[in-house]
């Protein structure tokens, strides 16, 4: 392509050469970019996260400012984060997958199905922040405070219309003949629904659980309102507990080094749970679309 | 069995109206259709519900300011007095500067995917971008704040400003940068993020383009970059509008990365290496401490100018994108 190009600068023919070696180039370095902003951010991640991990991380609470470096775990934010994650994906998967089976099996040539896909898919991209807010109005201001509960219905507020969508979109890839042949035996709508889509379609409702758990566990913005944070062990529910975006907000601010050290810790720890779930769930559902 | 084998077909099946006479697999249809409908309809209230909560709470605000809210760059929690100038400046340069920065790397990353890469690697390459997708925020905040802002001040802040007559026009550029938290680090951040996404949608929709229409503009001796200019990006061109739309509303209402970096003043951005703030950071960044009901609402009354702007922007990108894509 060089030869080409040098071969005449001025002739057209060159200059198209020209102008699409330049772009070529252009398009691969943007490709590097990218890459390279990837591996940076893992790198500084691994390289700060992973000096910082003692088994004092697993057994120990979060300290108090001023510790001596090394000391100190993130025992109460580990069991938080499970707890809110928790709750929030039962009620996002429930709600999701009720939502996306009506979209897909009820809405067909329905004006308001189209509407609630519509919000749905905004609702998807909507800034988590405000989420925040309506679950700090919702659920914080009536019970007088916040709590994991609060915390756990923003989270699966945000959650749902991914689950609600990767739903849908699942249900609408099993050919009509087996919703067909489940009515020919004589089960009714919703029976052929639960029994034989539902379990056709395991896998891609795997994935979308997989890929709303990923979107939930690293959100921070909606628990700093919800959830006001907790320095203690805490099973309670109706309290408040400590959770790992949280510690991350409040610790990676702070000027103290043994508070850093836990905050990229913590990094460390949320983001290779969320990338793991984000490679589980898409390598299931390309899996899934092959068979 | 004996119950099911009896159970009306689908909705075609004649209605029946004796209570005794409906089979309880007819009725545990109707209970599930009704299940299903109410968890859609749920999801419409909540989207209401979160209008509504945000109109009720910011309301004091905006009825005590009027319109001064909007055009005030005062924010001052001791005064009570609350103007959005500022953070609503901070969103829209942002968010304008982040597109800016990650529209031309997307469509590049797109092309490369679709019409230079190597087979063998297209799949992992497609993966790196996806995982660029996946890191939480609040990592590429702390990413922000400890690595690029640090670097930024030290090997471009620095060096400019030692480069800098007094009076100068690089001088009133730099403005009063003094240290990597500024609106063009966070700018930085926001294009890394959004632009997994954007390129993503890009990549489909290139694909979605007909085979026999790149074919045929190959086939008349356009070059690579020819095909992709006249012809693939042209017949796209609607959906990717919407695509850049998309990538715009989580821009404008990411929170935590921009919150670490932006810097966190309230002051009217003189320059794009100033501190400054976005909407979704000062209310996160404030909330917590809020003390008087004025300042509640003035947050909350932010929270509804953030949404009313991104909700107009992702409705119309969703409208430009269809319902099938993306």
């Amino acid at each position: 392509m060089s030869a080409a190009a040098s071969a005449g600068l001025f002739s057209r023919y060159g200059r198209r050469k020209l102008v699409n070696y330049v772009f070529v180039t252009l398009a691969s370095m943007a490709t590097a970019v990218a890459i390279a902003a990837l591996v940076m951010i893992l790198a500084s991640l691994i390289m700060k996260g992973f000096g910082g991990i003692n088994a004092e991380i697993f057994r120990a609470d979060t300290p108090g400012g001023g510790g001596d470096l090394g000391t100190g775990g993130l025992r109460n934010a580990i069991v938080g984060s499970v707890m809110l994650c928790a709750m929030g994906m039962v009620i996002a998967v429930v709600i999701g997958i009720l939502a996306g089976t009506w979209l897909a099996e009820y809405g067909d040539g329905n004006r308001l199905a189209g509407f609630v896909r519509f919000l749905n898919d905004v609702l998807l991209s909507a800034p988590s922040i405000l989420i925040g807010l309506f679950g700090y109005e919702l659920v914080v201001l009536p019970m007088h405070g916040g709590s994991a509960l609060a915390g756990a219905i923003a989270l699966a507020i945000l959650t749902t219309p991914v689950v609600t969508r990767t739903t849908e979109d699942i249900l609408r890839l099993q050919s009509n003949q087996l919703r067909e042949a489940g009515m020919a035996l004589g089960a009714g709508k919703g029976l052929v629904i639960r029994a034989i889509i539902w379990r056709a379609s395991r896998t891609g409702l795997v994935t979308g659980g997989l890929l709303g758990f990923a979107r939930m566990s690293g959100e921070s913005a909606p628990l700093v309102f919800t959830n006001a944070g907790n320095q203690f062990f805490s099973w309670n529910v109706l309290g408040a507990t400590a959770s790992l975006p949280m510690t991350i907000f409040y610790f990676a601010l702070s000027a103290d080094e043994n508070w850093q050290r836990l905050a990229w810790v913590a990094a460390l720890l949320i983001s290779v749970a969320v990338l793991s779930a984000n490679i589980i769930g898409r390598a299931l559902a390309r899996g899934s679309q092959h068979k | 069995m004996a119950e099911a084998a009896i159970a009306p077909a689908g909705e075609t099946a004649p209605q029946v109206k004796d209570l005794r006479g409906i089979s309880r697999a007819g009725r545990n249809d109707a209970i599930f259709h009704a299940l299903c409908l109410s968890a859609a309809m749920l999801l419409m209230a909540t989207l209401a519900g979160l209008l509504i909560s945000l109109i009720i709470g910011g309301w004091p605000a905006l009825s005590h300011f009027g319109l001064k809210f909007f055009f005030s760059s005062a924010w001052d929690p001791v005064a009570d007095d609350y103007g959005a100038a500022g953070p609503i400046v901070g969103t829209l340069i942002t968010a304008f500067l982040s597109m800016l920065f990650a529209l031309p790397l997307a469509i590049g990353i797109a092309v490369f995917l679709v019409e230079f890469c190597p087979k063998s690697i297209e799949r992992w390459v497609a993966m790196a971008v996806e995982l660029l997708a996946g890191i939480p925020s609040i990592v590429y905040g702390m990413w922000g704040l400890f690595v690029l802002g640090p670097w930024f001040n030290d090997h471009v802040i620095l060096p400019l400003r030692l480069a800098a007559e007094p009076g100068s026009f690089l001088e009133k550029f730099l403005g009063n940068a003094s240290s990597g938290s500024n609106i063009f680090t966070a700018s930085v951040i926001l294009a890394i993020m959004v632009l997994p996404f954007i390129a993503t949608v890009f990549r489909e929709l290139l694909l979605s383009v007909p085979t026999y229409v790149r074919e045929a503009a190959y086939g008349m001796g356009c070059t690579p970059f020819e095909v992709v200019s006249n012809i693939m990006l042209p017949y796209i061109r609607k959906s990717a509008i919407g695509a850049v739309m998309l990538g715009l509303g989580r821009a404008l209402g990411e929170t935590m990365a921009v919150t670490f970096i932006i810097g966190n003043s309230h002051a009217f951005p003189t320059s794009i290496f100033d501190s400054g703030s976005t909407i979704a950071s000062t209310i996160a960044n404030e909330f917590a401490e809020a003390t008087t009901d004025m300042h509640v609402s003035a947050l909350v009354a932010l929270g509804l100018v953030l949404f009313a702007i991104t909700f107009t922007t992702l409705a119309v990108a969703r409208l430009l994108l269809g319902k099938e894509k993306a």
